[in-house]
């Protein structure tokens, strides 16, 4: 989705502002949304690139205006609505108005620490060779997907050169389509690749900087020799 | 982004109460448990957070084989020292050196290596961050008060993916005589994120 999520490159924002000595939260309620955002999280009804591609399609004047909390709360009250999980009833009263689902998992704190430690990991076994190899030279491909991508704009139609790869991991594009589980596990081989900032940004940027991004082998096509 | 000064009376109404309501209905329904709530804001308040990353820092400073080590495979060399997990399942550890300064982002989200870095920082969520770090990343670290040699290249990492990225900062000059301890507090989390350069010891503080 093109949204105003990807930002690499936009201008007008300003200045970046570091608060000096800044609070690990700015507000009680911020610590709660973490913990609720994890905690459902951990229920397995979603997966991290369904809350990412209901995040990114806020409309783009609240994305804007929305801190980074308030963005995660939106977007648990909308995954929840969709699966049914809360009502609008509920959500705008607060009030529970119907049994709950059962749900398979719940995040009891005995098991926070194991399930922190645990994470979800991304690489799975390939079942393909990898089409590319650390230096080939590529092309980011000049996709623009309705749906959810990690392939930024500003990368897009541009030459590169594959630094690492990383083995096959699960393809973000393909998790997010499917909204109940089981989801798309598809996996495809991961390629850190570099471009040259003049590359990306035109011939007055600074020679000096280049710049890299995470791309699966579907956003890439060989650079014509 | 909006500042965070206004969080708790936003044009979404109070989020106080609506985050309230949010989790005394999701613990009605039976979805959570509260007690993992406050398991979870624990976690991150006291035992994850930059103080993991700048003992791992500490640790490549004065371990050559550790050092060798987070640079081959970071995700085995940071489990070592017991961190890994959630938002760092996949690790990679890039270095500084008087030729290259490296820089981590995250422009589509908030990608962040949380088991040795904690929660990010407002400004790393950022939309001033995301926009001007890819295109203009010296100027970046002008605003945070860092001007690097011209002839220092920049490489800057955006993490689109579940790859998550520390930078190695370079040893300050004038800690030979200093332990891991000591060293690790040199190791700011900006340091570690590559908008900043470890501190520079306290004269006097380096045993003769």
């Amino acid at each position: 989705m093109n949204g105003v999520h990807d930002m690499g490159g936009l201008h007008c924002f300003g200045p970046v502002r570091p608060e000096p000595d800044e609070p690990l939260f700015h507000a009680p309620w911020e610590k709660r949304a973490l913990a609720l955002t994890l905690a459902m999280g951990a229920t397995g009804q979603w997966n991290i690139d369904l809350s990412r591609a209901v995040r990114e399609a806020l409309p783009p004047a609240v994305y804007l205006g929305s801190s980074y909390y308030e963005i995660w709360v939106l977007a648990l009250e909308m995954l929840l609505l969709e699966r049914g999980l809360i009502t609008q009833g509920e959500r705008d009263s607060g009030l529970c108005m119907s049994t709950g689902k059962t749900l398979p998992h719940i995040l009891h704190a005995d098991a926070v620490a194991a399930t922190l430690a645990r994470g979800s990991p991304t690489e799975r076994p390939a079942t393909a060779p990898a089409r590319f190899c650390q230096g080939d030279r590529v092309i980011a491909r000049n996709l623009h997907p309705p749906g959810h991508t990690r392939l930024p704009r500003y990368v897009r139609g541009h030459p590169g050169r594959v630094l690492r790869v990383h083995g096959a991991h699960l393809f973000a594009d393909a998790h997010a389509q499917r909204q109940q589980p089981p989801f798309d596990t598809t996996a495809h081989w991961l390629y850190t690749v570099v471009f040259d900032a003049q590359d990306l940004w035109g011939p007055d940027a600074d020679p000096t900087v280049q710049v890299s991004v995470e791309a699966w082998e579907p956003y890439l096509e060989a650079a014509p020799a | 982004m909006a500042d965070h000064d206004d969080h708790a009376h936003s044009h979404l109404g109070d989020m106080d109460v609506r985050v309230r309501a949010l989790e005394t209905l999701l613990t009605h329904k039976g979805y959570i448990d509260p007690a993992a709530l406050d398991a979870i804001i624990e976690t991150y308040e006291t035992r994850i957070g930059p103080h993991n990353g700048a003992a791992v820092v500490a640790r490549a400073w004065t371990d050559p084989d550790f050092h060798q080590w987070l640079i081959a495979d970071a995700t085995a060399a940071i489990a070592s020292m017991g961190f890994g997990g959630r938002q760092g399942e996949h690790m990679v550890a890039v270095e500084n050196t008087p030729l290259v300064h490296n820089m981590v982002v995250c422009t589509l989200c908030s990608c962040y290596p949380w088991p040795i870095l904690g929660l990010p920082p407002v400004w790393y969520k950022s939309a001033p961050y995301r926009a001007k770090v890819v295109r203009d990343p010296r100027g970046v670290l002008r605003d945070f008060g860092v001007e690097l040699p011209p002839d220092t290249s920049v490489r800057v990492w955006d993490s689109t993916a579940e790859v998550r990225y520390v930078v190695l900062p370079m040893r300050p000059s004038g800690t030979d005589g200093l332990d891991e301890p000591a060293l690790a507090a040199l190791v700011t989390r900006d340091a570690m994120v590559g908008t900043g350069l470890a501190l520079a010891p306290v004269p006097g503080s380096a045993p003769a």
